[in-house]
């Protein structure tokens, strides 16, 4: 176990479109053991993605499990995660373990549904809203080389007259 | 970069204000920190923080010509602070209804008394000049629970001006 170095603006690297896991060996299996470490290791962060780590593959973590209000799926461990509908958009403050100290309204869209494979390459769906689904987005994004701040909006945006983006 | 001035702008907005003043500055080796413009009643407006080696009266001389040539009043206050002092909101506060003096210091009275610190507050006048209708959204820090800041507001409602409180909730991901 090991907490990984986090890739921070302006590093280059957090632009690289990440590559889809294709085996699900020991060595995997220890590197995403050390992203949830380097995860809780850092500030208050629901998720994390390995390209934030350096290593451009398609493995994203999220925990919501300590949000009993918040509609959720607990900690999750999702590889090769697609979001595959969307629905609804809403503005809502974002951060990133990436880009320390600044927050911005970033606009998302309310539900979505995901399907995805787990650490031993099963597939599951998933349909998820509101912060939870906003985290996927957020991370999802990491994965295709964009960070929040490639999507800030003034708070004055006019939320109605923003259609949702479909990466 | 331990000393920061607050620079104050205002004046009739056009095209190339920030474009022209921020050129000057550069040239005079100054760094600039954070920074909020925006239009009000259709004003130029401008607070940037302006940092480097340059004294006050430096920087304000050299902002003068290009200040008296656009109409811009200008004001330069040494700053105590510096970058890195952000505070996270938690509570979201959004006030709309028929545009009648006093609903801000009635809102804001009220938030005070229940400790909130505003970090943030925007505010507009909407509608039409028979009927302005006044909007304003506030962003802030209270330890205070949502409920309790909802209760310490609800009579505002019943005045007919409409008060939303809601959580923020920053996602750091």
């Amino acid at each position: 176990m090991a907490i990984l170095d986090i890739l921070k603006l302006p590093d280059p690297r957090l632009k690289t479109v990440s590559e889809p896991v294709e085996r699900f060996d020991d060595e995997f299996r220890a590197f995403v053991a050390d992203l949830e470490e380097t995860r809780q290791a850092g500030p208050a962060a629901v998720g994390i993605a390995a390209p934030q780590v350096g290593r451009f593959q398609r493995i994203v973590i999220i925990d919501l499990s300590s949000r009993p209000k918040t509609p959720n799926h607990g900690h999750l461990i999702l590889v090769n995660p697609e979001i595959v509908h969307w629905e609804g958009y809403a503005m809502g403050r974002e951060g990133c373990l990436s880009v320390p100290d600044y927050t911005g309204n970033v606009i998302r869209a309310t539900h979505i549904r995901l399907k995805t494979q787990d650490p031993e390459g099963q597939e599951h769906q998933y349909d998820m809203e509101g912060f939870e689904a906003r985290a996927v987005q957020h991370e999802l994004d990491h994965l295709d080389g964009l960070l929040f701040v490639d999507r800030v909006v003034s708070r004055r945006t006019d939320l109605y007259r923003r259609k949702v983006y479909k990466t | 970069m331990s000393d920061w001035n607050m620079l104050t702008l205002v004046g009739a907005d056009r095209p190339g204000i920030v474009a022209q003043l921020t050129r000057v500055l550069y040239q005079l080796g100054c760094n600039l920190g954070e920074a909020s413009m925006i239009r009000l009643g259709g004003n130029f407006t401008i607070m940037l923080m302006v940092g480097g080696e340059r004294s006050p009266d430096e920087i304000l001389e050299a902002l003068k010509p290009a200040a008296e040539e656009m109409g811009l009043r200008l004001h330069l206050d040494p700053l105590r602070g510096g970058l890195h002092q952000h505070l996270l909101p938690n509570l979201q506060v959004r006030v709309a209804g028929a545009d009648r003096a006093g609903i801000v210091a009635e809102v804001t009275r009220t938030l005070a008394e229940q400790g909130f610190n505003i970090l943030e507050l925007e505010s507009d006048v909407a509608g039409d000049r028979d009927r302005p209708i006044y909007i304003m959204n506030i962003q802030g820090y209270c330890d205070a629970t949502l409920e309790a800041v909802q209760g310490a507001l609800a009579p505002l409602s019943e005045s007919g001006v409409s008060v939303d409180v809601s959580p923020v909730d920053v996602m750091i991901g």
